[in-house]
């Protein structure tokens, strides 16, 4: 059994021993992506297992070990760790767990701290906590972020990005239900596969893959007219997790909508951009600026590869370039909005408008503090520039019930369907069986 | 024969039901509450006018928040309420500009006028229908007693809007202070208002013609008066149509045309075999197993009893203790050895004077000639009245009377913890003293009395509806966030078919958990203690005390007389002050007693506190409502106090006019550090500063209409009222900069501000559509580092006001010298303080918080109220700089937030220093604060208190919470000075 070994300031570390005798559990905020993820650090030789529970134990955990007032994606993540250790059927001393570490303004950086509060405090402290980060901070000696597995995450982050776009687009219409499912499964183990080689981790072998991928997805068989679609922007948990969220892609589905997710890879710029912006807006090292043009510019250039491949491989809808979304928030919010999702969340309202899809739900967690600013307050603005905007924002915590989330999400709904039949068919896309019963089929 | 049109609305708590006829004539409606059994209730209408119906094709509708689950189990179509609503306005009242709605739980705002427009409440605001019934159960009166009151107040206090638990909380220190309940009733009504104005029209203006919807609004005239008064609207402007109560079921009818018709049969037939097909998958392991289980339970409980002794044979000496809590009144009797010879408990029903009135008149009957009190005390939210009223001997705080109570029964006790009706209290008890409490914060509150309240309207007492609850199979999970969200927890389990029995299970689970994980912070007994006492009258019920020993996994003691610890406690504490004769009112002097109140406004100082003046017989008088002394007669509390210091010192910071014109500046969240820089830049360049008004209420008002989000803090809040208030003095340039970086005072892992304070320039401009017709300049600045700034504004100002980079450097300079000054002085006056507080034996008190948090209206006096205890009163900022950088166990990134661990790890080293942090509600960075510095301030021996604070006036919590520090202070100085007495006596 491995000895617990702790650092200089008391932290227990990850040892090489463990890396061999434990499990290491993560949580998932993106189901395809972290699913990656997850295979990324398997081939690296770790036991990795990510966690798709989902019952009101989560929850229940999560108010005993974390400070109620915490934001809910705290209490979740921590609270499903936790009662994957306690009931999961893991030995409890042969588990570590797995956290990414962020930065920034908001207090969501304070996740690692916060669980390692949590397991004190259930008496759990011979777990190891593992930090995911790239800045470098909490070394472990049994978990190295090799360079090799640095590239295999962020080219994952980018795939799993495409298929979602892609997949989204196919669900809603599949001929045969289960089939987009069972292409992104398909999809996800030829590109580890492909990992395993060293294929697909540069700029042409991603060229390749995304076009194959895409083509992939077209060729599933669809039908049915096209229903109306609905934007999701939010915190990013629960804009992504279906554990955050109450499975509100479903939820969408079932109603007869089409969800449209802007992805992750927006993100990653965003956090490269942001210390671009932070240079020139407060000072700092010219060449830390170049490195991270240098960085953001390599980002960029994979992102637009995905775009053009989505553009040449199918008629499914292609995602906007990072630079765009930038010069959308002009007149709208600075640069330098940089907590949480800062102004990246009010861009993606502002291209899902641009983009025909009007109909959003604005996700946060309850007291969400960034989304006061970026979310709640900026809709409207949107509104009076975009009369026909249709942005609903809602929270999310342990206490607020589906019934009163559904509700508010039909409203809009509603009214989506109402636009839609009010434009008639000569505005393009055919109306959701605009005349017939709206809501009932579920 | 054409088709008929059946619209059926099914919400939180009525079912609406309305026949239309192919032309819109309107042939039937009913309005009838549903009392959660929504599929049979609506079948029980139908079948009532079946005569109608039979034999024709109809198209229906169903619509409601409780409709969507009949719906779905019927198969039978539905529409969004809302949505149905805004369809029956446009028919019926065209040129309707916008509509209000409020239903059971819900609020809605529907705008016409420019792009259509639908809001609900979001999910933290359950006050409407339901919220006003609570107030009337409140106030023991039904809602058209209340309806009828309201219509004769002469003031309104301001009550919270936020929500109905906080609410609540503000309206019960009124009633118990004798608040008129004419007042009371409008107020609850203008709660309202505001918080449908505040929550939902989140920047679009209320105007033209309002169209007002929904049950309260159709039958309640004085909620109608609140709402016209407030939107100036005259008669022709606020519409009340004809069954507006109904509006949405008539909306979902005419929505049903476009649905297929069908025989009426067909359609019924369906709404009577929908069974649920839900199932309740969110249950709870049962409380008892079986009866044996609950006998062996109650027999271990009931042995925890005092004696009782028979008043009507006993001779002797007895001492009075009362309990004047927020809802219930007590009141014990005692012998000397503690028998008990009369105990009283009951709902101080909105007026605790005349309960207690007649309580002394009946006790003065039973002791006679035989039994003498020789001395009274009492404790409680109605401490100081009852005091008044009645020349109680003695007024103690809450805790040491039921920490005194405790004692009595379990000597060794070193937890105790009371629920009673609105207040949780936890404390610690170590070296024979209370050591640290813990109470609950608003969200919390009001958990006992909520059982009873739901209890009662379900047709049960509260006793039966407990014992109901002790087999329950499967008690349903409610949640433990507030009253509001396990109100509608509730609603759902009963929409999902769950028994009484199974709900009553899951209450007082729900109770429990909020107790342990919110209030107590505790993840297991161990975190509590050895010997753990509960009362309370919540405690009574059996289900809760199970539930909590249930979740603690331990055995507590509850005595059997737990609902009334803390008049025992007071009679006990009577009893110790060794009096030979009580100056309670005599029976004769009972006879002639009478009590007035009056509402009244202070003049004395800006604050302009509500007050009311209680005036009892033979000139006793009473006033609450104040924060400082001076009401009172009193001179003002000559204690030193920083936090008015550093605000008399920024508001002193008045414009020059200069050659370059004016410059609005609002004076709200980081400007209350950051405005000395300010200021002296543009000074300096010739501009005139120009400051909002100091906040207020008034100016809250002013501009919470265009709040966007409505659990942003207050702080925050205030800033839209700060700002129309410049633009209303006739601003043209405002200057409020975002800021992500805060000063590096190098005590932290970063230096940020927290996103509010970083960004909420740019939601005001987004927000405020005034804003549109001036200057409104919020650049992004960095002040961390000085020579990139001095760039950056040469730059700025070269660019937006043509000023040459020679002057800007100038005036850059000047600023960071007039911050460094301001800063400087602080710290001095800190010293200062310090120093006459050494001198003159005073204690030193820390109110930790944020620099924004010295503005008299987000802190409502509390630096007053703390000086008024004889303490000094300094802030963190006086500190912080004394001691190095540490790493925390948290990430230590803003700049504020650093300075209060900093001030408490140096309060750890001062023996007469005590640190009390003010967190204001909504901010989540102090969630992670507070945890962080208990820890620091517990891991030296210090007490740690937390006061909540948002847009209400609630001193009267916050005086228990200070006085109980400052009690369990003493005792602990006692203790460390004389070790054995303090454990024996």
């Amino acid at each position: 059994m491995a000895k617990l070994v702790y650092d200089e300031t008391g932290r227990l570390l990850f040892t090489k021993e463990m890396k061999q005798e434990y499990t290491l559990l993560m949580p998932q905020m993106l189901p395809v992506h972290f699913s990656m993820m997850q295979r990324c650090m398997q081939l690296a030789g770790y036991k990795v297992d990510m966690l798709t529970t989902h019952h009101r134990g989560i929850v229940d955990e999560g108010l005993k070990y974390v400070h109620n007032d915490t934001c809910y994606p705290a209490l979740l993540v921590i609270g499903q760790l936790i009662d994957a250790v306690k009931h999961g059927g893991y030995d409890m001393h042969k588990v570590g767990l797995l956290i990414t570490q962020t930065g920034g303004g908001c207090r969501a950086s304070n996740y690692i701290h916060l669980l390692r509060k949590a397991l004190k405090k259930a008496g759990m402290d011979y777990i190891p906590v593992v930090s995911v980060n790239l800045s470098g901070l909490e070394k472990n000696p049994g978990f190295s972020l090799t360079l090799t597995l640095i590239r295999q995450m962020i080219f994952s982050m980018m795939y799993g990005d495409i298929i979602v776009q892609v997949a989204n687009q196919c669900r809603p219409y599949e001929k045969e239900p289960g089939a987009t499912d069972a292409m992104i499964e398909r999809c996800m183990a030829r590109l580890i596969d492909g990992f395993k080689e060293g294929k697909g981790l540069n700029y042409p072998g991603m060229v390749k893959n995304c076009d194959k991928i895409v083509r992939d997805f077209a060729s599933i068989p669809l039908e049915g007219p096209s229903k109306p679609r609905v934007g999701i922007v939010g915190e990013i948990y629960i804009k992504f997790a279906p554990l955050g969220n109450n499975n509100l892609e479903d939820f969408l589905r079932s109603e007869g909508a089409e969800p449209v997710v802007p992805g992750l890879t927006d993100f990653i710029i965003f956090k490269i951009d942001n210390r671009d912006v932070d240079i020139d807006l407060y000072g700092g090292s010219f060449l830390k600026k170049i490195v991270v043009r240098i960085f953001k510019r390599y980002v960029e250039k994979c992102q637009r590869a995905m775009i053009s491949s989505i553009r040449n491989n199918s008629s499914f809808r292609a995602p906007v370039p990072f630079s765009h979304l930038k010069e959308l928030i002009h007149g709208y919010l600075g640069e330098g909005n940089k907590m949480g999702e800062g102004w990246l969340l009010t861009a993606e309202m502002l291209e899902l408008i641009e983009s025909g899809t009007g109909n959003i739900v604005c996700t946060q967690p309850f007291g969400c503090l960034p989304n006061h600013v970026v979310g709640k307050g900026m809709i409207r603005r949107l509104k009076d520039d975009f009369p026909h905007s249709n942005i609903v924002a809602i929270d999310y915590d342990p206490g607020a019930t589906k019934i009163n989330q559904e509700n508010r999400i039909k409203l809009m709904l509603a009214n989506a369907r109402r636009s839609t039949a009010a434009e008639g068919p000569s505005a393009g896309k055919p109306g959701p069986d605009t005349g017939k019963p709206a809501s009932a089929e579920a | 024969m054409t088709n008929l049109k059946i619209g059926i609305d099914i919400g939180s708590t009525t079912v609406k039901v309305v026949v239309l006829d192919g032309d819109g004539t309107l042939l039937f409606r009913s309005y009838e509450r549903h009392f959660s059994k929504v599929r049979e209730k609506t079948c029980e209408i139908l079948r009532g006018i079946q005569e109608m119906l039979s034999g024709r094709q109809v198209r229906m509708l169903i619509t409601g928040s409780a409709g969507l689950g009949v719906a779905k189990a019927s198969s039978l179509p539905f529409v969004q309420e809302v949505y149905a609503t805004a369809a029956a306005v446009r028919e019926y009242i065209p040129d309707t500009d916008a509509v209000i709605e409020l239903g059971g739980e819900d609020a809605k705002i529907i705008f016409f006028k420019g792009s259509l427009e639908e809001r609900m409440n979001g999910s933290c605001a359950g006050g409407t229908g339901a919220f006003i019934d609570q107030m009337a159960t409140l106030m023991n009166i039904s809602v058209e007693e209340l309806d009828a009151l309201s219509l004769k107040h002469e003031k309104i206090y301001p009550i919270a809007s936020r929500c109905g638990v906080f609410a609540k909380s503000d309206i019960q220190p009124i009633l118990n202070q004798g608040g008129r309940k004419e007042d009371v009733a409008a107020s609850i009504f203008q709660a309202v208002v505001d918080q449908t104005i505040s929550g939902l029209t989140q920047g679009r203006e209320l105007s033209g013609k309002v169209v007002f919807l929904g049950g309260p609004l159709h039958f309640l005239k004085g909620l109608r008066e609140r709402f016209t008064e407030t939107l100036h609207l005259d008669e022709e402007h606020a519409i009340f149509p004809e069954n507006g109560d109904c509006f949405a079921a008539i909306g979902a009818a005419l929505c049903a045309a476009d649905y297929e018709p069908m025989p009426f049969e067909t359609m019924f037939r369906k709404l009577e075999e929908a069974v649920d097909s839900t199932s309740m998958a969110d249950t709870l392991p049962p409380l008892f197993k079986d009866r044996a289980e609950y006998d062996a339970f109650l027999k271990r409980h009931n042995a925890n009893a005092p004696g009782m002794i028979d008043p009507d044979t006993y001779e002797g000496d007895a001492y009075l203790g009362i309990d004047a809590g927020s809802t219930t009144t007590k009141l014990t009797l005692i012998t000397p050895e503690g028998g008990i010879l009369y105990t009283y408990y009951s709902s101080n029903a909105g007026n605790p004077v005349s309960v207690v009135k007649g309580q002394l008149e009946k006790i003065h009957e039973l002791c006679g000639d035989r039994i003498h009190i020789r001395g009274s005390a009492v404790t409680g939210y109605g401490e100081d009245l009852i005091k008044s009223a009645f020349r109680v001997d003695a007024g103690l705080v809450e805790t040491i009377a039921h920490y005194r109570a405790a004692r009595h029964f379990n000597p060794d006790v070193d937890f105790i913890i009371d629920i009673g009706g609105q207040d949780m209290k936890c404390f610690k008890i170590r070296n024979g003293a209370v050591d640290s409490i813990m109470l609950n914060e608003a969200c919390s509150s009001g958990c006992g009395s909520f059982i009873e309240t739901f209890a009662r309207a379900l047709g049960y007492s509260i006793a039966d509806f407990a014992k109901l609850g002790l087999f329950a199979e499967h008690p349903v999970n409610l949640g433990s966030r507030c009253t509001v969200f396990m109100n509608s927890s509730v609603k759902q389990a009963q929409k999902e078919g769950a028994s009484v029995e199974a709900i009553s299970a899951g209450l007082s689970i729900s109770i429990v958990k909020n107790a342990v994980y919110k209030v107590i912070r505790a993840a297991s007994a161990d975190d509590l203690g050895k010997h753990i006492v509960v009362q309370g009258g919540t405690f009574l019920n059996d289900a809760v005390l199970r539930s909590f020993e249930v979740e603690l996994e331990r055995n507590v003691t509850r005595p059997v007389i737990a609902g009334i610890m803390g008049a025992y406690g007071a009679a006990l504490y009577a009893k110790d002050l060794g009096l030979t004769q009580t100056s309670l009112l005599t029976a004769e002097e009972l006879k002639g007693f009478t009590h007035t109140a009056k509402p009244a406004t202070c003049g004395l100082c800006t604050n302009h506190c509500s007050l009311t003046v209680n005036q009892f017989d033979n000139g006793r008088r009473f006033i609450s409502g104040n924060r400082c002394q001076r009401p009172l007669g009193k001179a003002a509390s000559t204690m030193p106090n920083l936090l008015r210091y550093k605000y008399e010192k920024l508001r002193s910071l008045t414009g020059i006019p200069g050659p370059r014109g004016k410059i609005g500046i609002p004076f709200g969240l980081n400007m209350y550090e950051n405005l000395p820089f300010w200021h002296a830049l543009f000074t300096k360049l010739g501009f005139e500063v120009v400051l909002s008004p100091e906040s207020s209420r008034k100016l809250y008002i002013k501009g919470q209409h265009t709040i966007p989000s409505d659990t942003v803090c207050y702080p925050a809040k205030l800033m839209h009222g700060h700002v129309e208030a410049l633009l209303d003095m006739g601003a043209d340039t405002i200057f409020y900069p975002c800021m992500s970086y805060n000063f590096d005072e190098k005590s932290g892992d970063n230096n940020y501000n927290c996103p509010v304070v970083a960004y909420y320039p740019e939601l005001i401009g987004a927000n405020i559509p005034r804003l549109k017709q001036i200057r409104y300049l919020n650049p992004y600045f960095g002040l961390h580092r000085p020579r990139d700034f001095k760039l950056r504004a040469e730059k700025y100002f070269l660019r937006e006001f043509q000023i040459p980079k020679g002057e800007t450097r100038a005036a850059v300079d000047a600023a960071y010298e007039a911050y460094a000054a301001y800063k400087e002085d602080i710290r001095l006056e800190g010293e200062k303080i310090i120093r006459f507080a050494r001198e003159n034996g005073k204690r030193i008190l820390v109110l930790a918080g944020r620099p924004y948090h010295i503005d008299p209206e987000i802190n409502h006096g509390i630096d007053e109220l703390i000086t008024s205890f004889d303490l000094a009163l300094i802030s963190e900022d006086a500190l912080s700089h004394l001691v190095s950088k540490e790493s925390r166990k948290v990430l230590n990134q803003w700049t504020y937030q650093a300075r209060m661990y900093s001030a408490a790890r140096y309060v750890c080293t001062q023996p007469d220093m005590h640190l009390v942090q003010l967190v204001s509600f909504g901010c989540g960075i102090d969630a992670i604060t507070g945890d962080e510095m208990r820890d620091i301030l517990e891991r030296c021996g210090k007490l740690y208190t937390q006061l909540k604070i948002d847009d209400i006036n609630n001193l009267g919590a916050v005086r228990i919470r200070i006085r109980s520090l400052l009690a369990a202070i003493d005792a602990r100085e006692k203790a460390a000075t004389k070790p054995k007495e303090a454990a024996n006596g």
